[in-house]
């Protein structure tokens, strides 16, 4: 394995008597595209901040390249950010802005020109480096921020939440152009989000924060198909939850009991033991592993729930239902609903889904 | 070798903070020095006896004598008088100004700052030789009805001069409460039935009132503290010119001066904390874009508007015609207007005295430059620094407002008089540079906030992303901050200058001699004569001038915001 780029040991940061972020572990290596993904206050914009030398952490190293730069001031370390309001000078003009950290390196006079328009082609936007950013729309502005980064050449991409004050159309746009732009380069990146789609289309490698802590660390799909614990089955994602018991081990499949009385088949986890444990257990179904059918019909997957629809929201790509059966919502995205029978509110119908699809975590 | 490269580096970490520590403490120093310790100093001798125990017999005997208890209830019926008419003129003006739009709306506007840039004892002596027992108006009203009002005598005249003058804080105050109101909160009481007056009184009025009750309480301050009107009018009955009065002619061991300018701080400090506290309540309805549309008014109910301005306006301007016409006057003397014109008076200030106006520039440049280095200094400190004691320098810096000039003056007089200064081989006080300090010291407030106000605009990321591109911290500051903040600085310099062009109650206890006096004195000594009148007018009208010049620039840089420059 090639040596980590960036490396975090044992990192702890107080706030007062709080700890933002503690005993927090990672390496990240050249070329990959790293999200920290967590809620408001996971401590993942302080990881991102103590490794670009805006904070000190109390605790632990940063390595950089295998050196420590833990107490290196952030103009000495070389690392490029975008930050999440951009950060663009209103003083300055787009070329002056992208301009700024080659003329603090001291790159020869000739040099800067050509460099700044072809960081600003590379973004796609060239012949604005006349104007001032303030006549620049909200996506313009990101990528001025993006080639001002780019154009020193950073060891590494540093990027907090940048798409987030787009509008929705936009950041889908500017989620794909990143992640060509950060593969052609091969630039390593660091992108903290609490936007799980972004995190899962944009990444090598996921970690996933909660209260300070790194919970799951891996590769989008792994992270995705196989979460470690309730959050983050919840939070990458949605999910169905339920609590149950496990009755017995029959026919390779786990049958469940749950809190509400339903009778759920389960694959048995990996390494899974002993059966017959009638131990509380959590079990989870993402709504898009789930069908709806007419109850009179015979259900195509081991599992079954009869119940009425609540809500149901067409959307053209998929249909979101909420069914409720034993004072339960069962959440479902039925995509590709072309052919497929539209249930409205109040009808009765029969949720099914496969035992593979049954996820069982640790609460 | 990890080890290694971070040891340098996390030495410099150290000592950025120790900096950030040694300059907080060489501030606190320099303000306590000069701001805590006169006040101390103040409060001590009238609080102390002879043995130097702590007494009350002081303050006892204050209120045992007439002459005191009469001078405190004038002080506070003139203040409250001030605001009472003052704001019968400033609400209507406020409200036409944010919720109508009309042909000669820049009549309202004008008002605002047309009684600002004219120092009130300035317009006292005009308004003296037009409303005067034998000012114009009293001569016509003699030889068309053999009669006379008294406008100008005693209390009457202080609290006319006064209003003329305070108005537009009250004004511009509602002002900008009214236009923060967000309209969809008005809009939503409407959508529930509630409109016309029942709407003011429910919704708006409440809504406005921090604004208004902040700018009353601000006149009220500066009437109370206001030496130079009642010193012009010669009316001494009030606490500021006895406080003064007994320190200059009874001397500077007279406790009951010292009793008296307790009081004064007292007052003070008293009605701004209570205007600071209903300023706090007016966030809540604070918008920050998209103010509410202006109405369109036209017909009867514009002119009814444009007749009202149209007198507010006439008798504002009164004080400006009065001082112009004296400064060309060769002789104004118990006539409709003067009998002969001259250019001497100008002759007189720009060539045989011209150190008046030299001064004036001298010490305002000076003190304004020191006040924007301070301010920006300590702004940064309040905003950007992380180090024990900012909430003490932040009060040190803000007290100034609260302390009424002839205080601060009596302080200095108190601690620096007959006392060498160290390099300066003389008192302090006998020295011109006693008024740059206390110029300085009193306007320190308004450029910390001007400064405060910049500094928070500029988002923290703006100087992070430079750090994270490559600048150090004096790089960032002076290729990213500096420009950032320099509308704040310039502005916060210009209010300094302009406010201490004018400034009369430290000057006249502190100049040291004649000729070390800036215009403000200048004017006090000519008009001390009939002969000099038409002088210290002129010199008046230079006054005139460069507050008007400093009102245009700063409205240039402050846009619409200006009256945000003159709230607490």
């Amino acid at each position: 394995m090639p040596a980590s780029q960036v490396r975090l040991e044992n990192i702890g940061k107080r706030y007062g008597e709080i700890w933002a972020v503690r005993h927090v572990d990672l390496e990240i290596a050249k070329g990959e595209f790293y999200t920290l993904l967590g809620p408001s206050g996971c401590g993942k914009t302080t990881l991102l901040r103590a490794i670009a030398g805006f904070i000190s952490p109390d605790e632990g190293t940063v390595f950089l390249d295998g050196q420590s730069v833990t107490h290196m001031p952030p103009w000495k370390r070389n690392l490029g950010m975008v930050f999440q309001n951009y950060a663009l000078w209103p003083h300055m003009t787009v070329f002056d802005n992208v301009a700024f950290g080659l003329k603090e390196r001291k790159v020869p006079r000739r040099e800067v020109e050509p460099r700044v328009l072809a960081a600003l082609a590379q973004v796609g936007l060239k012949g604005t480096e006349g104007r001032r950013p303030s006549q620049l729309s909200g996506g313009q502005q990101q990528r001025v921020a993006l080639a001002r980064t780019l154009v020193i050449q950073p060891r590494v991409l540093l990027l907090d939440e940048p798409l987030s004050n787009l509008d929705a159309k936009l950041r889908q746009e500017m989620r794909l152009e990143l992640l060509k732009l950060q593969r052609d380069i091969g630039l390593t990146t660091i992108y903290v989000t609490h936007d799980q789609e972004e995190a899962l289309t944009l990444s090598t490698r996921i970690a996933v924060m909660n209260l300070g802590k790194v919970i799951q660390e891996g590769k989008p799909r792994e992270i995705y198909e196989s979460p470690r614990d309730s959050f983050v089955a919840a939070f990458v994602g949605k999910s169905n939850f339920f609590s149950g018991t496990i009755i017995r081990s029959l026919d390779g499949f786990l049958e469940i009991k749950t809190a509400e009385g339903f009778q759920i088949k389960a694959a048995p986890p990996p390494g899974y033991q002993s059966p017959g444990d009638s131990r509380k257990i959590l079990l989870y179904v993402r709504p898009e592993a789930i069908d709806v059918i007419e109850s009179a019909d015979e259900p195509p997957k081991v599992n079954r729930i009869t119940g009425r629809v609540a809500a149901s929201a067409y959307q053209g790509s998929l249909v979101e239902y909420e069914i409720e059966s034993a004072g339960r919502i069962i959440r479902v995205n039925e995509t590709n609903p072309k052919g497929k029978p539209l249930f409205q509110r109040g009808d009765e119908a029969t949720v099914t889904f496969a035992a593979d699809d049954v996820g069982i975590v640790s609460e | 070798m990890a080890k290694s490269e971070a040891a340098p580096v996390f030495a410099l970490g150290i000592r950025l903070d120790w900096r950030q520590a040694g300059i907080l403490l060489t501030l606190l120093g320099l303000l306590t020095f000069f701001i805590l310790v006169p006040i101390a100093r103040v409060l001590w001798v009238s609080l102390s006896n002879d043995e130097g125990s702590l007494t009350l017999v002081h303050f006892a005997n204050f209120f045992l004598r007439p002459l005191f208890r009469e001078s405190l209830w004038n002080s506070f019926v003139a203040g409250l008088l001030v605001v009472f008419f003052g704001s019968l003129i400033a609400v209507p003006l406020a409200y036409l100004s944010v919720r109508y739009d009309f042909k000669g709306k820049i009549l309202v506007n004008t008002l605002a700052t047309l009684p600002l840039v004219i120092p009130p004892f300035v317009g006292a002596v005009a308004l003296q030789l037009i409303l005067g027992r034998s000012g114009t108006v009293n001569l016509l009203l003699m030889r068309w009805f053999d009669m006379s009002i008294p406008f100008m005598e005693g209390l009457t005249g202080v609290v006319l001069v006064q209003t003329l003058h305070f108005f537009p804080f009250i004004m511009l105050n509602t002002a900008v409460s009214l236009s923060n109101i967000d309209p969809s909160l008005e809009e939503m009481a409407q959508n529930m039935g509630c409109h016309g007056l029942r709407l003011f009184r429910r919704v708006t009025l409440p809504l406005m009132l921090p604004g208004f009750i902040a700018g009353c309480l601000l006149t009220f301050i500066r009437a109370v503290d206001d030496l130079g009107t009642p010193l012009m009018l010669n009316y001494k009955n009030l606490l500021a010119p006895q406080a003064y009065l007994r320190i200059t002619t009874i001397g500077i061991d007279d406790v009951d001066g010292y009793v008296i300018c307790v009081i004064l701080v007292g007052i003070s400090l008293a009605s701004l904390l209570v205007a600071r506290k209903y300023l706090s309540l007016s966030e809540y309805a604070t918008l920050h874009q998209g103010a509410a549309v202006a109405r369109p008014v036209a017909g009867m109910k514009r002119l009814a508007i444009l007749l009202f301005c149209g007198l507010v306006l006439t008798v504002s301007l009164l004080p400006h015609i009065g001082i112009v016409i004296l400064s060309f006057a060769k002789v104004w003397s118990f006539s409709l207007l003067p009998t002969a014109y001259t250019l001497d008076n100008f002759t007189e200030i720009f060539f045989r005295a011209p150190h008046f106006v030299k001064n004036t520039l001298l010490y305002t440049v000076l003190a304004a430059g020191l006040d924007v280095f301070l301010g920006a200094i300590i702004a940064f400190l309040l905003i950007r620094s992380r180090v024990w004691g900012t909430n003490a320098l932040d009060a040190v810096a803000t007290l100034p407002i609260a302390i009424p000039g002839v205080v601060l003056a009596v302080g200095y007089l108190r601690v620096f008089h007959g006392w060498d200064f160290p390099g300066l081989g003389a008192p302090l006080t006998s020295t011109w540079i006693i008024l740059v300090v206390a110029y300085t010291v009193r306007r320190l407030p308004y450029t910390v906030r001007a400064c405060y106000a910049a500094l928070q605009q500029v988002h923290i990321s703006l100087e992070e992303s430079a750090q994270n591109l490559g600048a150090n911290r004096l790089h960032t500051f002076v290729k990213i901050t500096l420009p950032l903040i320099s509308g704040g600085l310039v502005a916060g310099g210009l209010i300094a200058f302009m406010t201490n062009c004018v400034e009369l109650s430290s000057t006249i206890m502190l100049v040291p001699r004649i000729e070390s006096g800036p215009i403000s004195y200048g004017i006090y000594i000519y008009m001390q004569s009939p002969l000099g009148r038409a002088a210290g007018a002129a010199l008046g009208v230079v006054a005139i001038v460069l507050v008007s010049l400093g009102t245009y620039l700063t409205y240039r840089i402050f846009g619409g915001r200006t009256g945000s420059a003159f709230r607490i």
